[in-house]
Parts: C-alpha cells; sequence; structure tokens
C-alpha cells in the first residue's frame, strides 16, 4: 500500500510539473480527475494464489495496454491492487475499501464462488460495479456483476454430453468427483438432474468429495477403477486449486489410461497443469471456453503480449508465458467495460451497466464475445480439448458458434419461475 | 560425430520403415481423412490382412504424426521430415499448410487393439505378451479372426493363457451356445475386471425379463461371476492395506523429526512444517541444476537431493535453535509463539524467492508409473520407494539414537540434563546437533514429499497438524510408539475413506484421536521409569 501511495505521489508530482510546464490553470485539483481509478481483488498469497496470480497480471498488462493507446475518455487507468489473501470474509473488506474509500470506477477480481458471495452484498449495497471472471454454477444474477466465465450450460452440460456422445466414447456411468464447497456441489447437483433427464440411473452416478488441499488420492483412483468394473466410466472432475496435482499424478502412476476411464475437468487448465508430466495423462479432458492452443490471429496477438509482458515485468513464469480461460475472461472483461464506459461517456456504474448490454469484443477464441442484451452473461463458444504430452489441449469439439449463458438452469427445480434479467434493486 | 552417426542410422531405420506399406491407398484415405465409421472400417481391414509392417503407420497416427495435405495425399511427419504414406518415399521439403489427422480417446483405443493385434505375430515373447494384454477387455468381434491364428501359433503358455480369455471375452456374445458356455468357464481364470461387467451384463434384467434368455448360460454366467469377484475382492484388500501402509509411511517421515525435536527435546516446533517445506525446495533447487547442467544424470538427481535437503533443512535448523529456541527451553506457550512467528517468516520468504505459484518437481523415471499385481491394481513405484525410504530413514535414526555417541549423550540430556551436564556432556552443543538432526529429518520428508504432491510455500501446512497429530498419539519420546501411530492412522484412514469418503474419514480420525488422548493422556506407549524433570 505503501508502495503504491508513494508512486502515486511520485506520479503526481510529474504530472503537475508537466501541467504547470504548459501553464494549465488547474494543477493539482484536475489531476485528480485525469485518472480513473480501478480496482484489482485477487488472492495473491494463499491456496487460491495459484490460479489468481496470474488474473492480476493479465489485468494489469490490460490497463498498460489501454493507457498506451490514450487510456478511456482521455483518462488514464490507475489500478489499485488489494490482496484478499484467499480470506473469503477478507475479500469483502477489501471490496468496501475498493469502493468508498479509493472510489474505484470498477473492480476486477473473485475466483471461487465463496469469495464472490462474500462480496456480493457489499457491491449491491453501496452500487459497485465487479466484472468475475471464472466458470461459476449459475444460480446468482445481480445487476451489480458481469460475468465474463462459463455459466453450466457454457461448459459442464456440453463436456457431459460429449462424453455420452459416440465420439466421446458412449459413457453410461459417471463419477462426480469434486472438492467439498459451493461450486463442485451445486454443478454436481445439476449434472444428477441432466444425467437423470437422459435416462442414467441412480446407481451409475457415484459422486465424490474431497476437502481443499487434499493430497492422498489412492483410494479414490482405486474406487474409480471398481466403480469403471461395471461399465463405461467417466469420471466429471470439478477439484479446484492444487489438489489437481497429486490427483493427475496419481492416475498417471496407477495407470489409468484415458482410453478407458476418461476425466473431464472443469478447473483444470494449463496453468494447473505447469507442475504435471502430461505424458501418462494423454487423452483427458477439459472443457472451457478458450484454450491456449486455439489457432487463430487474435490468440496469437494475446498469447504474444502476454509473452512480452511477463518478460518485461520479469514475472515467475517469463520463461514458460500460459495463458489459460479466465485470463481470457478477465481480458475481455476489462476490454468491454472500456468500451462500454466510452459508449456511456462516464464511468457512472448506472449508465455502464446499461452501456454494456450487447457489447461485443473479438476475443482470443476467435470469436466475438458479446455481452447479452439482459442477463450480464457473455456468450461464449464451448470447447473440448484433450491433454497433449506437452500439457496443452488440443481441440476434440467445439460448439459451431458462441452460446448463450443460462445463469438459471433448467435442470434445478423452481428456476423456470426465475427471471433472466437481475432483479431491479 | 559418432552422435551425427547415431542419428543418422536411426533417421535410415525410421525411413527405412515405412519403405514398404501395408495398407491400401483406400484404407489409408479412410483412416486419416474419414469419418470415425470410416476409420474403424479401414482399422478392420488392416487387422484382417494382418500386416505387421503398417505398424509405423499406426503408431504414427497415436503420435500425432500424420498429417494431409490440401492434394489428400497423407504424409507421414516426425521432426519436420516426412514420407508419403501412399509409396513410402521421403518427401523434402514439406509442403506447406498440411492439418494434423486429430485422433481423440475413442480413435486411439481403436487403434491400440489394431497395433496390438498386429504384434501377436511378433518372434519376441515380451512384445506378444504386452500385445495380449492390451487386447485383453478391448478387442471386438473383428479381431477374432487374428486372435484365432495367433493361438494357433502360440507356444508360450502365459500368452495363450490370455489370448484365450480375450477370446472367450468376445466369444461369449457369440450364436453357439457350446461355444459360449466354454467362453463363460474360461472367463472364470480371469482377473479382468471387464469380465465382470461382460458377466453382469448376461445377468442383467430388463423389466421382469432376463436380457440373456437361455437359463443354462445364465447359470455359467454366474458361477463364473462370483470365481471373478472373490478374486478381485481380494486383490482390492490388498490394495487398500498397501495405500494404508503408504500413507503411515508419510505421516512416519514428517512426523520423525517432529518425534525428535517434540519428543526427545520437548520443543513444541510449530515451523516444523515449514523444515519440511524447506526440504522439498531444496530438492527442487536441485533438480533444476541437473536439468541445466547434467540432463543425462537427470534420473539420479534424487540421489543428490536427498543428503542436500537433509543439510539444508539441518542448518536452518540449528540456525533457529542457536537463535531463538535456545532462550525459550522450558517456556511452552513462548516457545509455540516464536516459531509459530518463524513458520510465517519461512513461507513468505519462501513465496517472495520463489513465488507463490506451486513448483514443478519432476519425478525420475524409474519412480514413474509402478508394478502390476494383478490386473487393474498396481503399486506406484514413487509409493513403494517412499516406503522404503521411510524405513531406511527410521532404521538410521534408530541406529543413531542407540549405538553413536551422540546418540548416548541426547538420551543422557533427555533424561537428565543437570547430572548429563555434571559429567561432562556439553549440554548446549547436543541441543543443536539434536534440533538439527530432528529438523534434518523433516528434510528428508520434504523431499519425499516433493515426489507426490505439490511443492509450495504452504506445503509444510498440511502436514503439520498430522505429525503432531502421530506424535501426541504414539506418546512423547518415543521412536516405536511414533511408527505404531503413523501405520496405524494410515490404514485406519485409507479403510474409512475406502467407506465414507475422504471428508468424513478425516473427521472420523480426528474424534477418535480426541476420545483417545481423554483416555490415555500418555499416548499409545508412555517412558517407564523415573525422570528428572517429569
Amino acid at each position: 500500500m505503501s508502495m503504491q501511495r508513494r508512486q502515486f505521489l511520485k506520479k503526481m508530482a510529474v504530472t503537475s510539473v508537466a501541467a504547470a510546464g504548459a501553464n494549465a490553470g488547474l494543477i493539482s485539483a484536475a489531476h485528480a480527475a485525469d485518472t480513473i481509478k480501478v480496482g484489482v481483488l485477487h488472492s495473491l498469497s494463499g491456496t487460491m494464489a495459484i490460479s489468481e496470480t496470474v488474473l492480476k497480471d493479465v489485468a494489469l498488462m490490460t490497463f498498460e495496454e489501454i493507457n498506451a493507446k490514450g487510456g478511456v475518455l482521455g483518462k488514464k487507468l490507475e489500478p489499485v491492487v488489494v490482496d484478499p489473501a484467499s480470506n473469503w470474509p477478507l475479500f469483502a473488506e477489501k471490496g468496501r475499501q475498493l469502493i468508498s474509500q479509493d472510489k474505484v470506477a470498477v473492480t476486477f477480481g473473485c475466483w471461487t464462488s465463496v469469495s464472490r458471495k462474500s462480496v456480493l452484498p457489499v457491491f449491491e449495497e453501496l452500487n459497485g460495479l465487479l466484472f468475475y471472471p471464472v466458470q461459476y454454477e449459475g444460480e446468482e444474477l445481480s445487476k451489480n456483476v458481469f460475468y465474463t466465465g462459463a455459466a453450466p450450460n457454457q461448459q459442464a452440460i456440453p463436456a457431459v454430453e460429449y462424453l455420452m456422445s459416440k465420439e466421446g466414447g458412449g459413457a453410461k456411468r459417471f463419477i462426480l468427483l469434486g472438492t467439498d464447497y459451493v461450486y463442485p456441489r451445486t454443478t454436481n447437483k445439476i449434472l444428477r438432474a441432466f444425467l437423470k433427464s437422459k435416462g442414467v440411473a441412480d446407481k451409475d452416478i457415484d459422486e465424490k468429495y474431497t476437502p481443499f488441499g487434499h493430497s492422498d488420492y489412492q483410494t479414490i483412483v482405486a474406487d474409480i477403477k471398481k466403480f469403471a468394473g461395471g461399465g463405461k466410466t467417466c469420471v466429471i472432475s470439478t477439484i479446484n486449486g492444487d489438489s489437481n496435482v497429486p490427483f493427475y499424478k496419481e492416475l498417471g502412476n496407477q495407470g489409468l489410461k484415458a482410453t478407458d476411464v476418461p476425466v473431464v475437468a472443469f478447473s483444470v487448465g494449463e496453468e494447473e497443469l505447469r507442475g504435471v508430466d502430461t505424458k501418462p495423462l494423454v487423452g483427458h479432458l477439459a472443457a472451457w471456453n478458450y484454450f491456449m492452443s486455439l489457432k487463430n490471429p487474435a490468440n496469437e496477438e494475446f498469447k504474444k503480449k502476454w509473452a512480452a509482458y511477463a518478460k518485461a515485468k520479469k514475472l515467475s513464469s517469463a520463461d514458460k508465458p500460459l495463458t489459460n480461460d479466465p485470463m481470457e475472461a478477465t481480458y475481455i472483461g476489462i476490454n468491454m467495460w472500456k468500451q462500454a464506459v466510452e459508449k456511456a461517456k462516464s464511468t457512472d456504474t448506472d449508465k455502464v451497466i446499461a452501456a454494456m448490454a450487447g457489447q461485443t469484443f473479438k476475443a482470443p477464441s476467435g470469436f466475438v464475445a458479446k455481452m447479452d442484451e439482459r442477463n450480464h452473461h457473455l456468450h461464449k463458444p464451448v470447447f473440448i480439448g484433450e491433454v497433449q504430452a506437452n500439457g496443452q489441449f488440443r481441440v476434440v469439439w467445439k460448439t459451431p458458434g458462441p452460446v448463450r449463458a443460462n445463469p438459471w438452469s433448467p435442470y434445478i427445480p423452481g428456476n423456470d419461475k426465475k427471471k433472466d434479467v437481475p432483479e431491479k434493486a | 560425430m559418432r552422435k551425427f552417426l547415431r542419428r543418422f542410422l536411426a533417421c535410415a531405420l525410421w525411413i527405412a520403415a515405412f519403405n514398404c506399406l501395408a495398407v491400401t491407398p483406400d484404407d489409408l484415405g479412410k483412416l486419416a481423412l474419414g469419418e470415425s465409421d470410416a476409420k474403424e472400417a479401414a482399422l478392420a481391414a488392416i487387422i484382417n490382412a494382418g500386416d505387421e509392417s503398417a505398424i509405423p503407420l499406426l503408431q504414427a497416427l497415436m503420435d500425432d504424426g500424420v498429417q494431409t495435405g490440401p492434394d489428400k495425399k497423407v504424409y507421414i511427419v516426425k521432426d519436420g521430415k516426412g514420407i508419403d504414406a501412399a509409396t513410402g518415399k521421403v518427401v523434402d521439403p514439406l509442403p506447406d499448410n498440411l492439418e494434423d489427422v486429430v485422433i481423440a480417446n475413442v480413435m486411439r483405443k481403436e487403434i491400440g487393439v489394431a497395433i496390438a493385434a498386429l504384434r501377436l505375430t511378433s518372434p519376441d515373447k515380451s512384445v506378444r505378451l504386452a500385445a495380449a494384454k492390451e487386447l485383453q477387455g478391448n478387442a471386438e468381434e473383428d479381431a477374432l479372426p487374428a486372435l484365432a491364428k495367433a493361438l494357433a501359433k502360440e507356444s508360450d503358455p502365459e500368452v495363450k493363457a490370455m489370448l484365450t480369455l480375450t477370446q472367450a471375452s468376445i466369444q461369449l456374445h457369440g450364436k453357439d451356445k457350446a461355444t459360449r458356455i466354454t467362453a463363460i468357464n474360461a472367463l472364470a481364470k480371469s482377473n479382468n475386471p471387464n469380465t465382470k461387467t461382460l458377466l453382469l451384463g448376461l445377468l442383467e434384467k430388463k423389466g421382469d425379463q432376463y436380457t440373456e434368455a437361455d437359463p443354462q448360460v445364465r447359470a455359467a454366467a454366474q458361477e463364473s461371476l462370483n470365481a471373478v469377484q472373490s478374486r478381485l475382492s481380494t486383490g482390492e484388500r490388498y490394495a487398500q492395506i498397501f495405500s494404508g501402509i503408504s500413507l503411515g509411511s508419510i505421516l512416519l517421515l514428517a512426523a520423525l523429526g517432529l518425534a525428535i525435536t517434540y519428543g526427545l527435546m520437548g520443543v513444541i516446533n510449530m515451523a516444523h512444517g515449514e523444515l519440511i517445506m524447506v526440504g522439498a525446495y531444496s530438492t527442487y533447487f536441485v533438480q533444476n541444476l541437473f536439468k541445466a547442467h547434467a540432463p543425462g544424470a537427470f534420473d539420479w538427481y534424487l540421489l543428490v537431493a536427498v543428503p542436500v535437503s537433509f543439510m539444508v533443512a539441518a542448518a536452518v535448523g540449528m540456525v533457529l535453535e542457536r537463535v531463538v529456541i535456545r532462550w525459550l527451553y522450558g517456556r511452552p506457550l513462548e516457545t509455540l509463539l516464536a516459531t509459530w512467528g518463524i513458520s510465517l517468516m519461512l513461507i513468505q520468504g519462501c513465496r517472495t524467492i520463489f513465488g507463490a505459484q506451486n513448483v514443478a518437481v519432476e519425478n525420475p523415471v524409474w519412480m514413474s508409473g509402478g508394478v502390476e499385481i494383478m490386473t487393474d491394481i498396481v503399486l506406484p513405484y514413487s509409493r513403494i520407494v517412499i516406503i522404503g525410504f521411510a524405513f531406511a530413514v527410521l532404521l538410521l535414526v534408530w541406529v543413531m539414537l542407540t549405538r553413536t555417541r551422540l546418540g548416548l549423550f541426547v538420551r543422557a540430556v533427555t533424561q537428565n540434563r543437570s547430572m548429563a551436564a555434571c559429567v561432562g556432556v556439553p549440554t548446549k552443543r547436543i541441543d543443536t546437533w539434536c534440533f538439527g538432526l530432528g529438523s534434518g529429518i523433516a528434510g528428508l520428508a520434504g523431499c519425499a514429499l516433493s515426489q507426490i504432491g505439490n511443492v509450495g510455500p504452504d506445503l509444510g501446512q498440511n502436514y503439520i497438524v498430522d505429525s503432531f497429530m502421530v506424535v501426541v498419539l504414539g506418546g512423547v519420546g518415543q521412536l516405536a510408539g511414533t511408527v505404531y501411530a503413523a501405520m496405524g492412522l494410515g490404514i485406519a484412514n485409507k479403510f474409512l475413506e475406502g467407506m465414507a469418503g475422504a471428508v468424513l474419514a478425516k473427521i472420523c480420525i480426528l474424534v477418535f484421536i480426541i476420545v483417545f488422548i481423554q483416555k490415555r493422556p500418555q499416548g499409545l506407549f508412555a517412558i517407564k521409569g523415573r525422570f528428572a524433570d517429569a
């Protein structure tokens, strides 16, 4: 914090000298309005640091890029970075600080659903604006939040449909394996209802949970093998955080091959596989709206920018810069916010929310991502990729175009009565 | 020069392998460009032709080494060099804008079966055995003729038995009743879980009707199923015990150092977990050195990492003892707070140096994979090595404490500090050495843990509670107690996990320990005899 303040003071001094030189009348008072403050609310320490640190970096990269092109409404963006330290209540505290003390125009942040739920009341009370960049379980629609990650119908449901199809192996039995918290539990509730609607019996579905940070997957893998004895089986993994590394290592060591029991994961991307030897894992799957391996000009540019930024800032990942889906979602979110502010000609929350509807952006996924006119979610394409020996994913299935998000899953009873627009506060 | 020659030879051999291709142009086109149905048909044709020379093409398909040009020509590409798959001629330079032939899981499985079916005629027994294993449970109807041909020629009993089982599992669904019943009876000898699936399929009911109409076939299936099932469940139980011992060995490694610092010296060291972390990062550091300077010897980096992680952790421990802990002996609460503060400093320091992200520690090749004791029951090498390592460390510690002069001093100081000092034991120095030993063992634990889990700044936090649990349960001041407690907790945890799931198992274990400590505060083993400071 003190670093930032010092930097800010330094910057202020430089600009005011420059302004004085240019004989500007309003010196430092004018400066206060010269920048737009934007908040970044990602855990930089604790369990979630593994995933969230890169999102902070990619956000700063995007701000820099926008500033280099002249900023927003002629003003530079001034990032305010805070560290909620993977501590859910601290998210709410830091979120409040960003809005009421730092007076940020918008906040980009959160990864786990539990952290989003924690800050939600703060953003609604203070009428702030939050961009949430991670796939999640749906069942939420707030006027103050824009969800740039996937809803269940943009990730989980297509992945399971693929596994049930002939090309996917025609799975008959399903193991729903996850970390024990709200996202996996809700997703698995939706998936169970979905599978039932497809005629899968209860005895062919097995739900398993492990605690956060679980690291001994011997029993789980042995159980998977046993369950697979009853018919063509696949595993749908919603394991989150660094537990994934021991899980995949155990899969490889116990020789559970993707040709026998494929594992499709919703929270495993290029970054999570960084520490794993992927040779025994070839053929396991992940479903996302973006993969680093996608070949298109927008992605080439995105990857190049990221590599250059990582190198320039000497990030620890600079020797092997990886991009992933939540990074892409962060990038889209920031750019769309910029466009919306320019359309609204103001950073006022309500005006920006109105201007966000229908915004489009040429995303690194190669498609044009569009913010839905009504439900605050992006229209995104769905890709299913297989793990390659080099730790990248190769797309084996994709939707023909972007899919509209369905935050209220039709597979949860009572959702048919929910409205597809945020309730007006 | 020699390197060049070798590479040249390898290249020449590789090219020679493609010189005569057994695949008809029609099949080749289907295989590379067709939809999945066409691909399957082509594979069936290749299996039927039974020509081994098709293997390189199939292998290339598996390894993503096949590309197609805009003119529908198929190329096998490796290291930037290409071969026209139809003619077997080298193509240089390769045409531009080639497209990969994408193989997904289902195709990968079928190609694997095709390769295995073709390899059944190999003169090498081990190749045939591997092929027969691959076919087991994966082969389908179209492999039958190839199987029959191979069986007729096969002389090795092991391969033959496996092929018979595979054949039986396909014949199961045939038309002729007698063949089917013989097939079912033959399957009783199978150890493959897929067999269970097949037999269960025969016994399935749809509504009130059995899917299998013939009661004789059903009876035979039930009998075979029982035999297979009882063998499978025995295997599963062994696997469970193994994973229990494996977890126990990890607990033992993590707790052994603590058994010395807490058990013998009475220091509540909250930074013990971070000493484990230091050991793991030392391993990471050594690994990187090997990667950068001696990539050829990479497989043996652990031999260096083990002593390095011991020394680094021991050094950190000794510095801690000299600088902080020595001033707090006999004040457990202050020690607890101070060491907790140190643990936070070590975590943050590690984060500053290595970053908040987990770092990748690769297993050497000889530690990946596992030994298959039964079909589908695999004991991973990494686990076996760690079990062995844990007991080796235990043995070393035991020898050190009971057979060396340092050990004698340590025991003397623990039992009666002032008396030991009176007879000339340098108690302060012994304290430092003893703490260093405990810390070094924590470092060894870190080295072992880096092979199976995550290496990150928070690594130690996950093990500190478990370590204290083991030491307290085992009884303070006792190595034997630590061993029994670690193994007991490991095996109990695994059996509970099998029954109740990971979350509940953890809770059950904690409840058990709370109740146990209430009833028996001194732990499993209490030290008997008189102690000066007791």
